[in-house]
């Protein structure tokens, strides 16, 4: 029983992670139709910049900062914002599909460079960080972890949901509708556009170096970014565009399939279970073609919510008639 | 002077290769208006199915590269009429994430038929010729005589056939080719034939270059992408100077940087004629 405790702390551990992902990815493309598929840039520069801060001493890399965990937090946004920045200053006044070719480039050059700076990432070989709360409040470490995950969710939710709803986001979603209309009104389209990208890359830091964290050790491979790109983006189409309510609920229905997967496969016959992995990234591959072609507005469509609000305004008023 | 011809050689190799992924890439971007990320995985496929002959017949390799190519063509074209078919209603950008999925799709296909391994289309190392300290394999005229040939190929196919003709008319104005009544899918089906053939293409010599492996195609993907940029959107021809472009610049970069950040060359000259010239060299399509 205890066990099964364990592994569902766990799963939700990872759909927390996922979960912030998504949230910043909802903000790039679904508020503001910026299209990144380098996600996973953002998340390794995050993770291994809060490692490096926090991480003891060690000849393999570098560090022995030894900075307490928000430090470490603080500095994983911040570098995933000056990254993102940099890149944004480049590629944002292009036309959309350019910055979608351009992000694949950044996520490749970030792979090198983790990979071949040695003596900044340990290389190849990895890097051990500390896990936080190994012994503090509960005593047990997924536990700690959980808590200490929902309550960065709620606040960055909170966060984001007031930014959508404010002038601020309706910028974003009047430049992803028409971006001539919104220069026409007098709107710093590209400016708006750093913004979100800025921010977006920010959370994504932010779930990098809570991933790390979690797992108190990375390494280039850890990251598979094709993967963690696509889950990404999967868990945010899936669950509605534009919607953070849909990126949570994205990332809890995509993270249950994609483990639900490997259930699956670990019931196949011996001499297939070796590439049970290629079979499982198929499956999720073909759900997401048929997401798009039958339900590409999501399990939360951002309009069915505005139709919603619409209508509970209307029997408020009508109420009060 | 002698490293300098050396690289020249290695760039014009990988560059024949760049150029025949990007012409399909460029003439899909062109025609469908979407930059389609599954084109490395068609690269692969290619590569894989050129396999399939030499690994169960044991034919000759003349033989399996037509093999890889036609099936390659074949699997395109179906990829495009099951999906993509579907989605050209919707906005480009709906197309760019299924393509994203077919890339996944494709590459994780590669994996549970052939293994995660590496492959090689023929064992044992074959001596190179030294000509004045410069090594040249026989791989390499292989190579760049087959681009040649395919280029070739092309040129006439778009020049002298009608469905050429009203190829390059999709690519330079869609909507202006589809009132003089070109039929839209015919020209479509044929673009996915023309890329997946030159993917095909590509994908083998780069098997032979190297070696087989289920990430090949999607590792060469940004270089491929660059030189189509570079060469400009919808133009083929734009694509053969981009390819050797890249190709020469990234052999050449190994000169100052280490090896590993090839890939961060091609980036670099892909956001360099992004930001000075985003119509390409030979005046694409413009952002």
């Amino acid at each position: 029983m205890s066990g099964i405790i364990e592994y569902v702390m766990f799963a939700l551990c990872l759909v927390g992670i996922y979960g912030i992902l998504a949230l910043g990815l909802n903000i790039q493309w679904g508020l503001t139709g910026l299209f990144n598929i380098g996600v996973a840039a953002f998340f390794a520069v995050g993770a291994y910049t809060s490692g490096i801060l926090t991480a003891p001493p060690s000849d393999a890399h570098l560090g022995g900062f030894e900075m307490p965990l928000v430090i470490g937090i603080l500095g994983a946004i911040v570098a995933s914002g000056i990254l993102a920045l940099f890149v944004g200053l480049v590629t944002l006044n292009l036309r959309a599909d350019y910055l979608a070719i351009a992000s694949i480039g950044i996520a490749e050059i970030v792979r090198l460079f983790l990979k071949t700076e040695g003596w900044l990432t340990g290389g190849v070989r990895g890097m051990e960080i500390g896990r936080p709360f190994e012994d503090s409040l509960t005593g047990n470490f997924t536990l700690n972890y959980l808590i200490f995950l929902a309550i960065v969710i709620v606040i960055l939710f909170l966060l984001l949901e007031v930014a959508r709803k404010a002038p601020w986001g309706r910028v974003l979603r009047a430049i992803r509708e028409n971006e001539d209309s919104a220069l026409a009104a007098g709107k710093n389209v590209l400016s708006f556009r750093i913004q979100a990208f800025v921010l977006g890359s920010c959370v994504m830091g932010l779930g990098g170096a809570l991933y790390g964290h979690f797992f108190g050790f990375l390494s280039p491979e850890a990251f598979r970014p094709m993967l963690a790109t696509f889950l990404v983006w999967v868990m945010l189409i899936a669950g509605g565009s534009g919607n953070n309510k849909g990126a949570l609920l994205g990332a809890l229905v995509i993270w249950v399939i994609w483990s639900g997967t490997e259930f699956l496969t670990g019931m196949l016959p011996a001499e297939l279970s070796t590439r049970a992995g290629s079979i499982r990234i198929l499956l999720i591959g073909v759900l997401l073609e048929i997401i798009l072609v039958t339900r590409p507005e999501g399990i939360l469509s951002e309009a069915g919510e505005r139709l919603a609000n619409i209508r509970r305004e209307r029997r408020r008023s009508g109420e009060g008639s | 002077m002698a490293e300098f011809l050396q690289l020249t050689v290695y760039g014009i190799v990988a560059g024949s290769i760049y150029a025949l992924g990007a012409i399909g890439l460029s003439l899909v971007y062109g025609i469908l208006r979407f930059p389609h990320f599954a084109h490395g995985d068609l690269i692969t496929f290619g590569a894989y199915f050129a396999l399939v002959p030499v690994s169960i017949l044991g034919a000759p390799p003349e033989l399996t590269f037509f093999f890889g190519v036609a099936a390659t063509m074949i699997l395109a074209v179906a990829i495009d009429q099951i999906l993509y078919r579907r989605l050209r209603k919707v906005a480009p950008v709906i197309l760019l994430i299924a393509s994203v999925g077919v890339a996944l799709i494709l590459r994780s296909a590669v994996q549970l038929i052939w293994g995660p391994g590496n492959q090689y289309y023929s064992q044992g190392i074959s001596m190179p010729w030294r000509l004045e300290g410069v090594n040249i394999k026989p791989d390499h005229l292989l190579i760049v005589g087959g681009a040649v040939l395919l280029v070739v190929l092309l040129h006439l196919f778009l020049q002298r056939t009608k469905t050429g003709k009203a190829m390059r008319a999709m690519s330079d104005n869609a909507d202006l080719a589809q009132v003089t009544g070109i039929e839209v899918n015919k020209v479509i089906i044929w673009t996915w034939i023309i890329g997946g053939g030159m993917a095909a293409a590509a994908g083998v010599f780069l098997g032979i270059d190297t070696r087989l492996h289920p990430v090949m195609g999607w590792r060469i993907l940004l270089p491929v992408f660059a030189a189509a940029i570079l060469g400009g959107i919808g133009k083929p021809y734009g694509a053969i100077v981009g390819g050797l472009i890249i190709g020469l610049a990234q052999e050449y970069s190994t000169v100052i940087l280490s090896p590993p950040y090839k890939p961060a060359v091609a980036f670099a000259l892909m956001v360099l004629m992004l930001i000075f010239k985003p119509t390409g060299l030979f005046a694409g399509r413009k952002a």
